[in-house]
């Protein structure tokens, strides 16, 4: 086992963490400020992957189809939020998970109607076509470490926007009195649109950055979603610190359990069978990690008083 | 009381209902719809489960696929050993497979029972939100764990060749296998009335309105939420060692979270906290299945819009639209 | 002189910097009512919540019947006859007045994990439900749902709730707040029946009533007791007047 290939699994690790910190935020950051649990943020994120890979694919640029993916899974957002979200918020979670699961099932089979039962493939820009050296030998993909880029812009651009500007104080306001948002003199309505915008399209992005990793097609967004639950659990429901650092957990378990448990496993098992138990174990290690974080935490690491 | 009255006699023609299509079906040989209502009994049966920790207990469970895979699983493996002649296990103690009946459903009450044990005492630590999204991840968990053994062909699963022997009754005949199934399903409501109606039951239902309230009392809680949990999970886990036999065979698909989503939707067509609910629930999903997906293959399109104006719009599932808001005096 | 049945001693309660309980000792004596009273956000409710098991205290510790229940759930300082009414009422909302109350029974006999008999006909929780709706004045009610319930009746019921566990001790947050004159003054009677039976610790507002009910008085001020003392010492006290009752 080299150094290189230590580091080039933390280097995975750090892309799946961000990855599933930019879904989990939009997913922490609707919980947090409306109170909504959104099982068709998954579906979000798929919208962007397919847009992507559908515009990309005219125009022939990775980037005019990453706009659009962005612009398309924000505006999608926008529509379910204005048309069935705005119903929810005051409708207990039972609701809430029903009515975003029907979603999921609409998306689903529209995104099959319009864009049809096969596939689609996004390339990697040339541009980023590339590997960059590692220390002690070996190459990294050029365009996954651009992900991890993103995704600290993405954390970074979060931070400042909470913290810094007019929204983030309104978004701030009302996580904490809903009531006091109002008083401010905020339009409620614009508020909670323009937000679940912004976490639809993060999902997006992430689906667009992830797509030309992996085939786009129906039903790509399910996985990610639960492990994006998975993060924001550990996390604490509502908090984007802690979706940042539950995202960054459940990457390196998840990465270093595929790429190192079987071997741990071969150490006192014949190869065949560490490799079988490894892969079952390591296809649980983030749900132990969540049981344990929740047995010792209920209310994830960063809890959130609601 | 006159509610309560419209309510009982829709539940009879509920029950009624459903036993009336397969005779039908078998009366004017159309034996295929005897197994689409074999299918709506042991769907409605999982539901039944739920219901008990969603409609009366406020566990908003989305990972009850969990325990209708294990019961499937367990039953389906067992058959599978018993049709090879290998043993399950031969370490600590010895297992065989099994082709009995009983044998079958024992393994599948079992296996869901003490899983939904762990998994409960995790996951009732916290409530809400969180409640729902952990029922779901360890779903997940287990699903993804099918599909990793290599031992049961992972993901493509195990065909299964016999149906399994109930003494006196032929379960390869598909009526006597729906008479099965419809008994259970009878049984499991009988059995939900009789705990939703004692002692226990009310503490659950309290433990659902007011949880404060019942441990100001002097009531804990949790055990009272735990044991309705993992005795939910046991229904629906045995409804999953009927479907592995109705279908004969056992895949990952019977653990996936639409799964999840689907034993919901029977309990939320039907109305939640309704005892024949899930009947209703099932055969709707169903019948959508069959009518709309005999036109077109975008059939679930239109289950999405359908559930999606059910729980916006009328939000007491059929049997509440029918027969008014439920009753608890 | 008896033994108090509820004695706190030294409670402290932070929520970072704020100190809801700074220092709290008071003791309760058997057949006695001992009044709580101050200004809102004076700490009350968070007292009452540590004495009922609800939150956990900074530091000090609660006594019940000589032992020491600090660390004791909810559920177990109930069981031990500790009972409590709400300040908002916090009942089973869908069930009725009477379930409501049979289930407290049910709890009291320690007998909830009985599965088959089904309670609507069972005797030995409605009898004695139907005696304590009865004793509150309740008992025309019982077979409506809390729902339909006015808010003084829901104040009747969660104390007929409460008296169904027997307790040795009870803690009342604000049982007249928000009743009528008329309903106000058929509590006070109620609760003077009790005192024989139950001591109660009393939070309140209405200070005709706790004038009225009270044995011994305590008044605290941002989570201090800054007096203690008989009706007609608090009554006297120039510092009680300048902190509260002047206001």
């Amino acid at each position: 086992m080299s150094a290189a290939f230590i580091f080039e699994q933390l280097l995975n690790s750090l892309q799946l963490g961000v990855m599933l910190f930019v879904m989990a935020a939009g997913l922490t950051l609707v919980f947090g400020v409306m109170g909504l649990i959104n099982l068709a943020h998954g579906s979000l994120y798929m919208v962007g992957a397919f847009f992507c890979a559908w515009v990309a694919g005219e125009t022939g640029s990775f980037w005019i189809g990453l706009g659009a993916g962005l612009v398309a899974a924000a505006a999608a957002g926008a529509i379910i939020e204005m048309l069935v979200m705005r119903r929810l918020y005051d409708r207990d979670h039972l609701d809430q998970v029903l009515a975003t699961f029907s979603l999921i099932l609409i998306f689903n089979e529209g995104t099959r109607w319009v864009f049809g039962a096969q596939p689609l493939y996004l390339d990697i820009p040339d541009a980023l076509a590339t590997s960059v050296p590692l220390p002690g030998g070996g190459g990294y993909p050029l365009y996954r470490l651009m992900i991890i880029g993103f995704g600290v812009l993405t954390a970074v651009g979060l931070y400042l926007l909470i913290s810094r500007t007019r929204l983030g104080m309104q978004i701030r306001a009302g996580e904490s009195d809903r009531e006091m948002i109002g008083a401010l003199g905020v339009d409620i309505n614009t508020l909670y649109t323009l937000v679940f915008a912004i976490g639809a399209m993060l999902a997006g992005l992430a689906g667009a950055l992830v797509g030309a990793l992996q085939s786009v097609e129906v039903g790509m967004g399910e996985p990610v979603l639960i492990l994006a639950f998975v993060v924001i659990v550990i996390g604490g429901i509502g908090s984007i610190k802690g979706a940042l650092i539950g995202a960054i957990l459940v990457g390196l378990v998840d990465t270093l359990g595929r790429a190192f448990l079987h071997q741990l496993f071969a150490l006192a098992l014949p190869p065949a069978e560490a490799n079988g138990y490894g892969a079952a174990l390591a296809s649980m290690s983030i749900y132990l990690l969540m049981a344990i974080v929740l047995a010792w935490r209920p209310k994830g690491l960063f809890p959130v008083n609601a | 009381m006159l509610e309560m009255r419209r309510e009982n006699l829709l539940n009879a023609g509920i029950a009624l209902l459903l036993l009336a299509v397969p005779l039908v079906a078998w009366a004017i040989d159309e034996t295929y719809y005897i197994t689409v209502a074999s299918r709506v009994a042991i769907l409605a049966l999982a539901g039944v489960g739920l219901n008990l920790a969603l409609g009366f207990g406020g566990m908003v469970s989305f990972g009850h696929a969990a325990f209708f895979g294990l019961g499937g699983y367990a039953a389906g493996v067992l058959s599978h050993h018993a049709f090879e002649g290998s043993a399950f296990m031969s370490w600590p103690v010895m297992i065989d497979g099994s082709d009995s009946t009983l044998t079958l459903w024992f393994a599948a009450l079992l296996l869901s029972g003490v899983v939904a044990a762990i998994i409960g005492a995790i996951s009732l630590r916290t409530t809400g939100v969180y409640f729902i999204m952990i029922t779901l991840a360890f779903a997940q968990m287990i699903y993804y764990l099918a599909i990793s053994l290599p031992t049961y062909n992972g993901e493509d699963g195990l065909p299964l060749y016999l149906r399994s022997n109930l003494p006196g009754l032929d379960l390869s005949n598909d009526l006597t296998f729906f008479f099965v199934c419809y008994a259970l399903l009878l049984l499991a409501i009988f059995l939900s009335v009789r705990i939703v109606g004692s002692r226990f039951g009310a503490a659950l239902e309290c433990a659902r309105q007011n949880e404060n309230r019942l441990s100001a009392i002097g009531i804990a809680p949790y055990p009272v939420k735990l044991t309705a949990f993992v005795l939910s999970a046991m229904i629906t886990g045995l409804a999953g060692a009927l479907f592995v036999e109705l279908n004969g065979f056992v895949s990952p698909s019977i653990l996936s979270w639409h799964l999840s989503g689907e034993i919901m939707i029977f309990v939320i067509l039907g109305g939640v906290g309704r005892f024949y609910g899930p009947i209703v629930g099932a055969a709707l999903f169903i019948v959508l299945e069959t009518v709309i997906g005999g036109y077109t293959e975008r059939w679930q399109l239109f289950l999405g819009v359908i559930l999606l104006g059910v729980v916006l719009f009328a939000r007491g599932g059929v049997i509440g639209l029918l027969a008014g808001k439920a009753r608890h005096d | 002189m008896t033994e108090p049945l509820l004695v706190l001693d030294g409670l402290h309660k932070s929520f970072g910097a704020l100190r809801a309980t700074d220092n709290v000792s008071l003791d309760l004596a058997p057949a006695s009512i001992h009044a709580l009273i101050g200004p809102n956000g004076a700490g009350k409710s968070t007292l009452i919540a540590q004495i009922a098991g609800s939150l956990k205290p900074t530091a000090g510790t609660v006594r019940f019947l000589g032992q020491d229940i600090t660390a004791l759930s909810v559920p177990k300082r109930a069981q031990l006859g500790l009972g409590r009414t709400f300040q908002v009422s916090s009942l089973a909302m869908a069930f009725s007045a009477l379930r409501n109350v049979m289930l407290a029974v049910q709890a009291r006999q320690h007998a909830t994990f009985r599965f088959w008999r089904p309670v609507r006909v069972d005797r030995s929780l409605i009898d004695p439900s139907m005696a304590q709706l009865e004793r509150v004045g309740l008992k025309e009610r019982a077979h409506l749902p809390v729902t339909a319930l006015s808010h003084g009746e829901r104040r009747q019921l969660e104390l007929a709730v409460a008296l169904a566990l027997e307790p040795k001790v009870l803690l009342l947050d604000e049982p007249m707040a928000g009743l009528g004159g008329e309903d106000s003054l058929r509590m006070t009677e109620v609760l003077t029946g009790l005192r024989q039976d139950v001591a109660m610790l009393l939070v309140e507002h209405d200070m005709d009533a706790v004038f009225r009910l009270a044995d011994k008085i305590s008044v605290l001020v941002y989570g201090r007791v800054i007096a203690s003392g008989s009706v007609e010492d608090i009554r006297a006290s120039q510092e009680v007047r300048d902190a509260y009752l002047g206001e």
